[in-house]
């Protein structure tokens, strides 16, 4: 079995879609560096951490970008987010099956702060835009970085996520919260409450992500496939479901200050054991459980 | 950022196939891309590193990797965010194994 978690951006691109079918936009050789990184005189990266491309994945025609959370934690500037943007519009105008989107961020770059914010504006409309005109746009989360910021919020736009375990997804982040908050708060380094709280178990007992695999690579890519020929519906009767389902949520659950007590009211007779059972025996416990 | 540049001369083994990329530009770790250059016979090397000072141990273990494997037509890319000299050789290694 193949970590997903362990591999670069670049390896998991290669391990996910069909064998030798990878053909990246804009290269390393292409240098498409960040300007604002060489102005502050900061390392830059050939790719400015984020590789784009076509494929296929189980024979679907797809776009597929990985973001490297190695470099700046995957956050998003100026070229970073036009590469994103870049691939999302493309997808409107081929014939695709599908955009995977391997995301691992840790939001915007903040030293490019205005760029950045306004790429990943840009990013969360290319990926409706995408949607609305038929083509599923589909996150995967599943490394050490996890997802977050305006990322996160980009990864909620998505028609589906696919995460693993250790896979992460929020908006401010455990760090950022402690900082903001306090550690009373948040106490970003209780390991076991970060991933009760945005790990990939709680996201998809949310009804947050819609798959929660192994991590491996091979898991990865049957799900995501999965959630490609499940295919998209973005219209009003959707949104206004998924608005109710949230109303619900909150109704249900807003007063719970830990992922248990969410677990207990779900329906889990020891919810303490939710973190121990491995993935397959999880989603088989989950499915009747979850939100939705 | 300091930018340094070396050319070796007299390489035995041409680059054939790349561009290939190998590494990540993270914190002790650098990224090297290759690029086979037919119109320049010498293995030039382009270096962009955080850490400052240290070109007389770049150019220490650039020799090195040469020496092992002395190539010709070919340009090679590091951004290098404060790599120790193992990891640069072992990149560099990676990047020759990547070619082949």
């Amino acid at each position: 079995m193949h970590s997903y978690y362990e591999k670069s951006a670049r390896a998991r691109i290669d391990a996910v879609v069909d064998a030798a079918s990878f053909r990246e936009i804009l290269p390393p050789q292409a240098r498409m560096l960040s300007p604002h990184l060489q102005a502050l005189d900061l390392p830059v990266a050939f790719d400015d951490g984020v590789i784009t491309g076509a494929a296929t994945l189980e024979g679907l025609p797809i776009l597929i970008a990985a973001q490297e959370g190695g470099f700046m934690g995957g956050a998003v500037g100026e070229v970073h987010g036009a590469k994103l943007v870049g691939l999302l519009q493309r997808a409107v105008h081929g014939q695709l099956a599908g955009v995977v989107l391997l995301l691992e961020s840790g939001g915007v770059r903040l030293q490019e702060a205005n760029a950045g914010l306004i790429a990943v504006s840009e990013v969360i409309r290319a990926i409706l835009a995408s949607r609305a005109a038929g083509v599923p746009v589909v996150g995967a989360i599943g490394g050490q970085y996890g997802c977050f910021g305006g990322m996160g919020i980009a990864a909620a736009c998505c028609t589906a996520i696919v995460m693993s375990e250790e896979g992460r997804l929020g908006l401010s982040g455990p760090e950022v919260i402690e900082t903001a908050r306090g550690v009373e708060e948040f106490d970003s380094r209780d390991r076991a409450r970060v991933w009760r709280t945005v790990g990939g178990k709680h996201r998809y007992l949310l009804g947050d992500a819609a798959a929660l695999v192994d991590d491996s690579v091979d898991a990865f890519r049957n799900a995501i496939a999965r959630a490609i020929r499940a295919g998209d519906r973005l219209d009003l009767d959707a949104l206004e479901r998924e608005q109710e389902l949230l109303d619900a949520r909150l109704q249900r659950f807003g007063q719970c200050t830990d992922g248990e007590d969410i677990w207990r009211l779900l329906g889990w007779p020891e919810p303490d054991r939710v973190p121990l059972l491995t993935a397959t025996e999880f989603v088989a416990q989950a499915r009747e459980r979850r939100v939705r | 950022m300091e930018r340094l540049h070396f050319s070796f001369e007299g390489g035995t083994r041409r680059a054939g196939k790349g561009p290939r990329i190998v590494g990540v530009v993270a914190s002790g770790n650098l990224e090297v891309l290759i690029e086979p250059r037919p119109e320049v016979s010498a293995c030039t090397i382009d270096v962009n590193t955080a850490a400052v000072g240290f070109g007389t141990t770049w150019e220490a273990v650039l020799r090195d990797f040469f020496e092992r494997h002395p190539l010709s037509h070919v340009q090679i890319s590091i951004n290098d965010a404060g790599a120790t000299p193992a990891i640069v050789a072992l990149r560099l290694d990676q990047a020759v194994e990547a070619l082949e």
